[in-house]
């Protein structure tokens, strides 16, 4: 586990309250492969977004550490791209410029002009989204929103895509289309992902791996779960297999005793 | 069976008629929208302001002061037009008081061509009109310089709280100190200070122009630092994970989403500013409005009270004139054209 990707070993986070600390983490411990699809998935409150927010450098773990190829992370990076939750694009540039940005400050000592401009078509295309690349954010909807927001993470060729609930606003529909769309880029490219969610099915579709963390104040993982399941995976097919819901019922079962346990406590 | 079918063309013609009627109960209606929008839009104004020239007119007839009966909107409208006329009367004397120099000139060198020639300026009066415009150069000048100083500041204060701290107590401080007591410590200082034998600018322009930028360079420092301060949490996080310089990070991040309220804070400066202007004139005798206003007050003519009332509707109407322009400016550079702006 020490020789992994990514390497986050013993995680430990402490937030200052006005009644003390509040320890958010505790010893979280996770090696990730290259090109693995990792999912954390846990109730609200359990830290999972500190997890993401520690391996993208915005917080600093109080101890425990995150090694990235064998160099620890402190502070964010580009290659440590983070797919926000509300698409967080700039309202004032359009999808291209958005991408622009990140494409400019990334690649402007190494890529010339015109290749600067391809590859941000590129990443355009790559999520369906060239037809539009001309819209300001408020001109487009919240699923094509999150697409340009992947395309811009995307955009950053980074070591580790990170994504904070990205389908969490969106509609069942456009949900959908966009898991399928994160599947096909995933195939494609082979990124490593690390993805926050609360939705079982699209853990269990998208994931090489499921962590289930433990309710907070310190939180830890409570159980990972390998999905087994050959790609390319088709939702419909799926739907029926047996293995597919067998995975479903692990991790909800791991998410309702949780619950119950909260409940008595 | 034929009455069946009468009956029904009875019918239909019936509901068709109905229809008719409805259709044009509707037209109706939307002409007495259309028409509400309308009174709101301009006759409510209008008969707002007739009630107001009344008022005017019948309150101003029973006062009688020193300079005589206070002025109503007719022999303010009157002034109104004398100012005007000796504005041009005024610009037709220097014209020709140039012309006589030109010819004068012209006549000298044709008897001796070494003759030394000089064209003297015109020493005449400045005319009211000639007053708004060093209004309104003063006012710009100061506001301009305001802006240069508080904008950076206000940047500076919104991304770091020490240094929001470190001026907060100045800002707090200084920002309800009256232009009219700058006034004394700005003029002595100026002459102090801003002395040239071939002066660029007048003293007195100097002197007001300043007292003008320490009055409103405040709103716009605590407008810009609250506008930088609240920028999205996730835009500061956009701006981290792709590591921008802190230049972009300005260009491209702080300024575009605090522009909204710059401007709220810019349009609050410059009222505040052309306020100021006003009272520092008066006592700067910076030839502007406010010298215009004094110098009516120590005139004293029956005309007086009347001019100094073109002035007052003068300085509202060009004040309200600024906001609009910066109105019109917000909604340029603003990158959320759906805001609503007022």
């Amino acid at each position: 586990m020490s020789n992994a990707y990514l390497n986050i070993s013993e995680v430990t986070i402490d937030f200052p309250t006005e009644n003390g600390y509040y320890r958010a983490l505790e010893k979280v411990s996770l090696g990730i492969d290259k090109g693995e699809f990792v999912s954390l998935i846990g109730h609200s409150g359990c830290g999972k977004s500190t997890v993401l927010n520690i391996v993208a450098g915005m917080h600093q773990a109080t101890s425990g550490g995150i090694l990235l190829e064998e160099k620890e992370v402190n502070e964010p990076g580009p290659d440590r791209a983070v797919v926000f939750q509300n698409h967080s694009l700039l309202p004032w540039l359009t999808a291209y410029q958005n991408v622009e940005l990140a494409v400019d400050t990334v690649f402007k000592q190494t890529k010339s002009k015109s290749e600067i401009e391809d590859w941000i078509n590129h990443n355009l295309e790559l999520v369906h989204m060239s037809h539009a690349k001309d819209k300001l954010p408020s001109e487009i909807s919240g699923g094509m929103k999150q697409r340009v927001g992947i395309a811009r993470a995307l955009s950053m060729e980074p070591k580790i895509l990170l994504m904070d609930e990205p389908f969490g606003a969106l509609d069942a529909l456009t949900r959908a289309h966009l898991q399928d769309s994160v599947m096909e880029i995933h195939a494609e490219l082979g990124n490593t992902v690390i993805m926050i969610t609360h939705d079982v099915d699209e853990a269990v579709l998208l994931s090489d791996r499921i962590v289930m963390m433990t309710n907070g104040p310190a939180a830890s993982i409570g159980n990972i779960l390998k999905i087994d399941l050959e790609r390319p995976r088709n939702r419909l097919e799926l739907a029926d297999n047996e293995k597919f819901n067998h995975y479903r019922a692990e991790v909800l079962k791991f998410l309702h005793e949780r619950h119950v346990k909260k409940d008595a406590a | 069976m034929i009455m069946g079918i009468f009956k029904r063309c009875f019918v239909s013609k019936q509901s068709l008629l109905q229809a008719d009627e409805k259709n044009t109960m509707l037209k109706f209606a939307t002409s007495k929208v259309l028409y509400s929008k309308q009174t709101k839009a301009f006759i409510i104004p209008a008969i707002a302001f007739l009630l107001f020239l009344a008022f005017w007119h019948v309150s101003a007839s029973s006062i009688i002061t020193s300079l005589g009966q206070v002025p109503g909107p007719s022999q303010v409208w009157s002034q109104t037009i004398v100012l005007v006329n000796e504005h041009f009367q005024e610009r037709e004397k220097a014209e020709k008081f140039y012309q006589r120099q030109v010819e004068r000139n012209a006549k000298k060198l044709e008897k001796n061509s070494d003759a030394k020639v000089k064209i003297r300026n015109y020493t005449g009066n400045p005319t009211f009109i000639d007053q708004i415009g060093t209004s309104l150069i003063t006012v710009l000048t100061g506001f301009f310089v305001a802006s240069l100083i508080a904008i950076p500041i206000g940047i500076f204060c919104g991304l770091s709280s020490t240094a929001h701290k470190a001026m907060n107590p100045l800002i707090q401080i200084f920002k309800p100190v009256s232009p009219l007591a700058w006034l004394p410590i700005v003029t002595i200082i100026v002459s102090a200070v801003y002395t040239s034998d071939d002066p660029m600018f007048e003293k007195s322009f100097v002197t007001s122009a300043i007292t003008v930028t320490l009055c409103c360079i405040w709103p716009t420092i605590i407008n810009t630092t609250l506008g930088v301060s609240s920028i999205d949490q996730d835009l500061k996080n956009v701006s981290r994970v792709l590591r921008l310089s802190w230049m972009t990070n300005i260009t491209k991040i702080v300024l575009p989403s605090s522009v909204p309220m710059i401007f709220a804070g810019l349009r609050l400066s410059l009222g505040i500013g052309w306020m100021v202007l006003i009272a520092a004139e008066m006592l700067a005798q910076n030839p502007g409005l406010g010298k215009f206003v004094w110098d009516e007050f120590q005139n004293g003519s029956s005309n007086s009270l009347a001019r100094i009332m073109v002035a007052v509707f003068v300085i509202g109407f060009i004040g309200f004139m600024l906001d609009q322009i910066m109105l019109l400016l917000q909604r340029k550079v603003s990158w959320d054209k759906t805001a609503e702006i007022r």
